[in-house]
Formats: C-alpha cells, sequence, structure tokens
C-alpha cells in the first residue's frame, strides 16, 4: 500500500523514537517526540543541543541570471541586496498582499538560490517566472536537512565540521564538510536559541546524523521531535502555516488570510525596493492606513488562572505541550456588559523557561498594543473562563547568544 | 566595596534587562539583611521591590549559602550543600522575575534504586512505565502507587495554605493573632473529615508505619521513606517522619508551575537568579563582611558590628542566619528574655547528613542496569539513585547515628549533575552529589580528618557494592561532614534545615512560641531563614514573607 514517505534520517529516526508517535508532515513521517515526555528534549533546544530532522520542508533550487529577479518578484524581500552566502526570512503574498507562505531564501552563489516554504510552491514560482532565465527544481527528496538548536551546538559543530563555525553570523550560510561529505550549514532555525540548520545530500544523511549524535553525546545533545519545537518555537514567537495563519491560496473566505503586516513581519516587507513585486500596491495600501490585525504575544496572568482554579478547587492545569487551536480573547468588563471578543490565540503553550503561560494571539486594532488586558478563553472544568492576560512583545525568549 | 563575586562559574548572564543601578557605597540603609543565602537574597529583594534601600552581609566571599556552586577541583563544578530544587515558591519565581534573571529548573526525571539482589527498581518519568515498572516487583504495590501518589498530594494541597500563612500565636489575644487563628480554623472547617485524619495520622505516624499501610516492596519503601528522614536526626520507624515526608511532596501541587528538578549551574544558579534579581533592584551586596554583633539602642536594633570593626547603621535588621547565631551569637543575651534564649538553646538542630561530591571521570557503571559505550544515553544517570533497598536498612543505618557513628552502610541519595547541565563538568567527564545519611554532628569520637575519610569511604564502599567500578572513576573527591556545613555555611549543627522538621518545631513552633511571625523580642530585628516557618529545602518562604512583616511594621 502508499504510505507516507520517510526522510534519509528515517533509519535512525525510527530507532529512537520511542513512543513511535509520528506525524505527517508534508507527506513525511516526522518524529512526535523521541522519549514519552517532552522536558529532556524542551530542553536541549533550551540548554544543550537538539538534533531535529527537518528534512520534510519543502526546498527548491532556483538557477539561472532571472534566479535573483524571480525571488526579488515573488518574495516581499530585496532580493539584489543579497549577497552570496546570506540567508534571509521572509513571507509571499498574492496579488491582494495575502500571505501565501514563509521560508527561507539562501544565496548559494551569484546565480543560484535555495528557497525553503512550508507547501508546495513549485506551480506559482513557474507561474511568476514566466519569460526569466530561471530554472526551479523541487530538490526536497534529495536535500536531507537537519536543524541544529542549542546553546552548545556551536562547540559541537566545531568538532564535527572541517571548517570552523566560529565567524559564521547570524542569517548567514557557509560551505564546509562534515566526515568528507559536502554540507552547507546556515545560521538559522526555529528555536529562537542559538542554532543551525545543515543541509546535505540524502546520501550522506546517516553519516552525518552519527558524526553529530557521536561527537555530542558529551555536550548534552538529544534528538528531538516537532512537538517539543512546536513549543520553543511559541516562545521564540514564530509561527507556522495552517495553525497560525491560512495559506491564501487555501483560504475558504476571505477573512482566514493574512498580510506579512498583520503577522507582525513588518521587518521582511521591503517596500523601497526597487521594481515590482507580488502584492506591493495592496500591501503599500495597508501600511498606509494600517493593519486591522496583528500577531502578538500574549501572557496570561498566573494569579488570575489560580483564582479561577481555586473556585473549583484545583491549581491551574495546563496542557503540557503546546496547542494548536484556537482559543478566543475578549476585551472588556464582563459585569458591565463589554464583554467582546477582540481576537483569538492559535498556538498557546507552557513555557518551561519563562514559567508562564503564553499564546501567539490575533487581536483586532487598537487591543494589539503592547500592554492591552485582554482575557484569553480557557476550560475549567468543562466550564468556559477566561484568564486575564498581557499583549507582550514578541519574542517571548530572546537569548543573547542567538546572534552573538 | 568588594567585588561581588557570583556564585562561582555563573555564566548565567541574565538574558536581557539586568540593568545594574548606580548603587552608591555608604552606612546608612533602611534594612541590613545579615547572610547572603537565599532567604536572605529573597528578602532584601522584596524589601528593595517596596523601594527600600538594603545591603544584604555575606560572611564568605560568594554569595549563596547552602545553595552554591564551586568549583572545588577546575572544571567541576559542585553544587556544593543543597542540590535540587523542588519547593522554590512559585511566587518568588513570579514575583522577583527569576526566569529573566537566568533561572532554569532542569528536569530530574527519574528514581533508580538498586536493590541487594542485583535487580533494580525504578521510577521513571512516564506513569505508565513506571506503574509496568513496580508491576515487575508487585502488582498490587503497582496499584497502589498510583492511589498513594493521589492521597499524599491531596493532603499536601490540604496542608499547603499554612505555607504563605503568618503562623499565629495560639495564646494571644490580639487582633493580628485572632485573626491568625480564625485562618487556621476556618481553613481546618473547610477540610473534610477525611482529609482531617489523614493530616492528623500523618502528622503524628513514622514513615514506616504510613508506607507498610501502603506497600509490600522493600525497595519501594525504603525509597519512599527515605524523604521522610532526610534533614531529621531520626529513621524511618521514628514517629513524625512521616509529615516530613509529606513537606517534600508539598513542591508537587502547584500544577503545571510545578518547579521540580536541577537548577541549571546547580543551586548556585538558583542563588545567582535570586542575586542578578535583587542587584536589578537595587540591593547593594557585601561579601566577605562578617557580622560581629546587632547594634542595639534604647532596646531596639539600628545597625551592626562587623568583624573588622566596621559599623552600618539602618533602620531594621534581619538576620538570615540560624536561629542559635541570630539570638545567641548576634545580639547579648541581656537584650532578650531569659525564657527566649533557653528556648532558642533547646531548639533541635542536629546536624545528621553530609555531602559528598565527587569529580568523575567517567559514570559508575550500576551493574542492576549497566550502560553500554561511555554512558551518555544511559537514562538511569540522567535522574536520581538512591541507595535505600529497604527500611530495615536505613533504620541500622539510623541505629549507628544514634550512639554517634557514621553510618557504616548510609541511605545516599546521589545525582549526576553533568548528565542534566552538560556544563558542570569538561566534556565527557562527570560530576557526582551524594547527599549522605546518617552523618552525626556529634560524632563520638569528634571530627577530624580521619573521620571525614570514613565517611567518604563509607559512600564509597556503599555505592561500590551496586557499582563496582566507583572508585576507578574517580578524579577527586570532597567530603562535607555537619562540621563542615557549619564552618562553610554557617548553619550551627550543620542541620541542612536549620533545625529539623520536627512537629514541635514546625508552623507557630518555628523557631519558638511566640515568635513565629517573622519578629523577635528585639524591635527592630527581624528573623527570616530556614530555622522559621515553613522551615528549610530552597523555599524561600522564609525570607519573602519575613520581608513581607518587616514592610507591615513599616521602616
Amino acid at each position: 500500500m502508499l504510505n507516507l514517505k520517510t526522510t534519509p534520517f528515517h533509519e535512525r529516526t525510527s530507532a529512537l523514537c520511542q513512543p513511535q508517535n509520528w506525524r505527517k508532515w508534508a507527506g513525511y513521517f516526522a518524529a512526535g517526540s523521541y522519549e514519552h515526555t517532552l522536558d529532556r528534549e524542551y530542553w536541549a533546544i533550551r540548554n544543550a543541543a537538539a538534533l531535529i530532522d527537518v528534512s520534510p520542508l519543502m526546498k527548491y533550487v532556483i538557477t539561472g541570471k532571472d534566479a535573483a529577479a524571480l525571488l526579488h518578484r515573488v518574495t516581499t524581500r530585496d532580493v539584489y541586496k543579497m549577497k552570496t552566502g546570506q540567508v534571509a526570512y521572509t513571507g509571499w503574498c498574492d496579488e491582494d498582499g495575502k500571505m501565501i507562505d514563509d521560508g527561507t531564501i539562501t544565496r548559494l552563489d551569484d546565480s543560484t538560490f535555495r528557497l525553503t516554504a512550508a507547501e508546495p510552491n513549485l506551480r506559482w514560482l513557474t507561474m511568476n517566472a514566466v519569460g526569466m532565465d530561471a530554472a526551479i527544481q523541487e530538490v526536497t527528496d534529495d536535500v536531507a536537512a537537519l536543524s541544529f538548536q542549542g546553546p552548545n551546538t556551536r562547540k559541537i559543530l566545531n568538532l564535527v565540521a572541517e571548517e570552523s563555525l566560529d565567524g559564521l553570523k547570524y542569517f548567514r550560510m557557509m560551505k564546509n564538510k562534515i566526515r568528507g561529505a559536502d554540507v552547507t550549514i546556515s545560521r538559522t532555525g526555529y528555536t529562537g536559541d542559538l542554532g543551525y540548520e545543515i543541509w546535505m545530500d540524502a546520501k550522506d544523511a546517516l553519516k552525518i546524523w552519527d558524526a553529530l549524535m557521536s561527537v555530542g553525546a558529551d555536550y548534552g545533545i538529544a534528538p528531538v521531535g516537532i512537538l517539543a519545537m512546536d513549543m520553543a518555537r511559541v516562545e521564540a514567537g514564530l509561527f507556522m502555516l495552517d495553525v497560525d495563519y491560512t495559506s491564501a491560496t487555501h483560504a475558504w473566505v476571505e477573512s482566514q488570510k493574512s498580510s506579512p503586516f498583520e503577522l507582525g513581519l513588518d521587518w521582511t516587507v521591503a517596500l523601497d525596493k526597487p521594481g515590482y513585486f507580488v502584492g506591493r500596491r495592496a500591501l503599500e495600501k495597508e501600511k498606509r492606513e494600517g493593519s486591522a490585525w496583528k500577531m502578538v504575544g500574549l501572557a496570561v496572568d498566573w494569579v488570575g488562572m489560580e483564582k479561577i482554579f481555586k473556585r473549583v478547587g484545583l491549581p491551574p492545569q495546563i496542557p503540557s505541550m503546546a496547542v494548536r487551536g484556537s482559543l478566543p480573547i475578549l476585551s472588556g468588563n464582563p459585569l458591565s456588559g463589554g464583554n467582546v471578543q477582540v481576537g483569538y490565540a492559535s498556538t498557546s503553550t507552557w513555557s518551561p523557561l519563562l514559567k508562564t503561560y503564553i499564546a501567539l494571539a490575533h487581536l483586532q486594532k487598537p487591543y494589539y498594543e503592547i500592554g492591552t488586558d485582554v482575557r484569553m478563553e480557557i476550560t475549567v472544568e468543562h466550564h468556559r473562563q477566561h484568564a486575564p492576560a498581557k499583549v507582550v512583545k514578541l519574542p517571548f525568549y530572546d537569548p543573547e547568544w542567538k546572534r552573538k | 566595596m568588594l567585588k561581588v563575586k557570583k556564585p562561582s562559574t555563573c555564566n548565567l548572564q541574565p538574558v536581557t534587562y539586568n540593568q545594574k543601578r548606580k548603587t552608591m557605597t555608604s552606612n546608612q540603609y533602611d534594612a541590613i539583611i545579615i547572610g547572603g543565602g537565599h532567604n536572605g537574597l529573597v528578602a532584601a529583594a522584596y524589601l528593595a521591590r517596596a523601594g527600600k534601600k538594603v545591603v544584604v552581609l555575606e560572611r564568605r566571599p560568594i554569595i549563596g549559602g547552602a545553595a552554591v556552586t564551586e568549583e572545588i577541583f577546575p572544571g567541576y563544578k559542585f553544587t556544593e550543600f543543597s542540590y535540587v530544587v523542588s519547593l522554590l515558591r512559585p511566587e518568588i519565581i513570579r514575583d522577583l522575575e527569576l526566569p529573566k534573571h537566568g533561572l532554569k529548573i532542569l528536569p530530574l526525571p527519574s528514581t533508580f534504586t538498586p536493590m541487594e539482589n542485583g535487580d533494580y527498581l525504578a521510577a521513571w518519568d512516564d506513569h505508565d512505565v513506571t506503574r509496568r515498572e513496580i508491576y515487575r516487583h508487585s502488582p498490587k504495590d503497582a496499584e497502589a502507587y498510583d492511589e498513594y501518589a493521589r492521597v499524599m498530594a491531596r493532603a499536601a494541597k490540604a496542608i499547603k495554605p499554612l505555607i504563605n500563612l503568618i503562623p499565629p500565636d495560639p495564646s494571644s489575644l490580639s487582633l493580628r493573632d485572632m485573626l491568625g487563628l480564625l485562618k487556621v480554623g476556618q481553613y481546618a472547617a473547610s477540610l473534610s473529615e477525611k482529609e482531617l485524619y489523614r493530616i492528623a495520622k500523618l502528622a503524628t505516624q513514622s514513615s514506616a508505619d504510613l508506607l507498610e499501610e501502603w506497600f509490600e516492596t522493600d525497595a519501594l519503601k525504603g525509597t519512599k521513606a527515605a524523604s521522610g528522614i532526610i534533614g531529621t536526626f531520626l529513621g524511618p520507624r521514628s514517629p513524625g517522619t512521616a509529615y516530613v515526608l509529606l513537606h517534600h511532596y508539598m513542591g508537587e501541587i502547584d500544577g503545571a508551575f510545578r518547579a521540580w528538578g536541577f537548577a541549571k549551574n546547580g543551586s548556585g544558579g538558583v542563588s545567582g537568579a535570586i542575586l542578578n534579581s535583587a542587584q536589578a533592584l537595587g540591593v547593594e551586596i557585601r561579601v566577605e563582611a562578617s557580622v560581629k554583633q546587632v547594634k542595639i539602642k534604647g532596646g531596639r536594633a539600628v545597625g551592626v558590628v562587623l568583624e573588622n570593626g566596621d559599623e552600618i547603621d539602618s533602620k531594621v535588621v534581619m538576620s538570615a542566619a540560624d536561629p542559635k547565631r541570630t539570638f545567641l551569637q548576634f545580639v547579648e543575651q541581656k537584650y532578650l528574655p531569659d525564657d527566649f534564649v533557653t528556648s532558642i538553646q533547646n531548639f533541635r538542630t542536629r546536624g545528621s547528613s553530609g555531602k559528598v561530591n565527587i569529580a568523575l571521570s567517567k559514570l559508575p557503571n550500576f551493574s542492576a542496569l549497566p550502560y553500554q559505550g561511555n554512558g551518555a544515553d544511559s537514562v538511569l544517570h540522567r535522574g536520581a539513585v538512591s541507595i535505600s533497598p529497604s527500611i530495615d536498612y536505613i533504620e541500622r543505618a539510623y541505629d549507628d547515628a544514634k550512639y554517634g557513628q557514621i553510618s557504616k552502610r548510609p541511605y545516599i541519595d546521589m545525582i549526576f549533575p553533568s548528565m542534566i547541565d552538560p556544563d558542570m563538568a569538561p566534556p565527557g567527564q562527570h560530576v557526582m552529589s551524594c547527599f549522605v545519611q546518617y552523618a552525626p554532628y556529634d560524632l563520638e569520637s569528634g571530627w577530624n580528618d580521619e573521620r571525614r575519610n570514613d565517611l567518604g569511604e563509607a559512600v564509597i564502599s556503599t555505592i561500590e557494592e551496586y557499582a563496582p567500578n566507583i572508585r576507578e572513576c574517580i578524579v577527586g573527591m570532597q567530603v562535607i561532614s555537619p562540621k563542615d556545613i557549619e564552618r562553610i555555611a554557617g548553619i550551627t549543627g550543620g542541620n541542612i534545615f536549620h533545625g529539623e522538621l520536627l512537629l514541635h518545631q514546625i508552623f507557630f513552633l518555628r523557631p519558638v512560641p511566640q515568635w513565629a511571625d517573622f519578629r523577635t523580642p528585639l524591635k527592630g530585628y527581624y528573623f527570616g531563614a530556614s530555622g522559621a516557618h515553613p522551615g528549610g529545602g530552597v523555599m524561600g518562604a522564609p525570607g519573602m514573607l519575613a520581608a513581607k512583616e518587616m514592610l507591615k511594621d513599616g521602616f
């Protein structure tokens, strides 16, 4: 029978995945976690080194004289400014300025780029490349990828890779070798910690996994699944397609779509860049007029939660992993009748590091201003309750070593 | 002013916003805190948060008291005295924003008890896996285990409200005490009959009696009983130990907030975070500032005199030292009522435990569940290893101590900090922390280097029975007797709780009746350390509650 695909690391990951809690990720099996509880994996990200198989990421290589022009046209970044070795995080939009997908662009050389995406984008890229000298090739199966995240990752990589990583800056890429195999290593990730992503030929995948695991053993390395990464990415204020926003190409109704501004991606929208790009006019208009929505961080007030739970004689109960599900956000005083819904949280999680219940929330103007008091719906003994929460700046967690 | 040396190797710089305010060194403060242990720092931070000008005076060159991490052998960090976080109050973590100031509490997921017959009993972090493990030994215990955990957690939950209560004096007619008693009364009335009986029983029972009601597996009973004797000079068959056992359950009832584990950088990481928070709030820290005496004028504490003769003035003084130092050393006895002095003299502070901290070239391999390779992925080493094969084993260890001897075969609670936080030792090397009981403070022959070696040898030869390669792993070893705890951390008697958690020494009886509200017979002199309510265990509650009472009194 046809089944999901396995990644080039499956031989290793399947032997290690104790709970056998495989998740579907873009048509591949992805380990949910390697242990029955997430504690150790989460803390590997925050205190040691986490090895995460991210091979299911969609990957495209774009080559040709007009490769830069194509990406400049499709995405919101000023791709002409990118130097070889530079990596840029970006979203891309439809003509109405609504997000289709997001990922990273890496300039591998003058006329070669790698683009990652959550969903298939070959058709969209091809449609935009009409008349251009740009060949688009999907390499998802050929290029295996490891996300290597945590404060000890540089120490380990320096022992494993032929060239030192010390000079590699945040959002830069280098070519390197591990156990004789060619790799590219970018200083990127999805956790908001010090971290790298290692891109390699699928045939070298196991060799490189083994090298990292054996050398990393003395530095607290742990294989980490997507459940623990989900907690870390919320702390880092990073959203996920289909969880925190809906692609404009998938949306059934207009209100399901989001613009990059609404997702807090202002810094990635280069309205000052030369020439046309998809969605430009709509984005310029939104920039002028202001956004109706914005994704912000919410910190739920623990004392307020305690009070609510105390009424039923319980300490606060919070799921032990990130919850991908919508929770209504209210504002106003329930007693004076001004109790209105002003948005929703799309992912919420307990932060073991910050000791705070946090959420990524989408709030309407003007409730998205930092410091605004709102209330988030929680279920307490089968009853709907509303826990006090505050709008805070993203990211929730931003260690100095992330960029250092 | 001396430069503050953070608990050694405190590489945990606060993530952001530690904007240290400039503090001018002067000799006039709102409050002086004697002792830079975690309670002193917590109190100082709370007072500074309320706008007070505070200085913390620490006798040692490093901050942290009994919550310190020191590099005794280069590259190997020892969490010297206290070694786990379990009871640190969530409100302190929140109020002082400790996560922002570097506190990371890492998981300590399991307890592994090697047995005398070569098998083992383990509690892993997954509930079902643990149930299957206990089932292997006794299907009956596997079931009882669940119910026992629930009953204990409920009992702990039932008495938890008392932790943050200022103990009222039942003999007093003051409004404050009457209101306090009313609260206790209301609280008692809120308990179900069953809960009340359960608590009454727990308060008076021995942990052995309690556990024998539930379980039949010796290793399970032994391991559970162990937490009932920690820090007391009692055995598992002594009445009252069931309460201590319950005290340790207290950390498990804060829901998701539950802060149980091993702090990044050891216990020094806990005091480091509190220190960072306190400094950010403007608290001044002076190290190598040993207090000789509290200055008294007109029946009020008005400052302190240091050993070096320096005088520092303040409106109030709080001691975070143990009760005996606080009242018998820092204050001339003529300023205190006779019966108060007598009560303090009678306060039981018998040290019963020691620490053996070991630097390892490799991990000891337990024959009951040997590791392959270098053990880097050995699951048991990520958690605690408990040498507690049975209640009789621990009671026998107590028998030795009763008559002034080091236990020939002691109870040992081991952890391998480098397996939890790889930064604790050089790559591929390890550190090991062994809490050992019993090592009586009043050793028949007195403590000296030879006796200290005996204690180390008792620990190593005990571990050797379960992990035969232990000796070849050792690179360096630090043995800490109760005398050393007294000498280094300054705790009289070397009792880890500054005074045993005995029924006659808790709540409104801690440290002495009528003075359990953090005030003392000397005006302007306060007491907020583990010897005060609600007791020890790196809880921070005494420091916090004392600071709040000081602020209530105004100064």
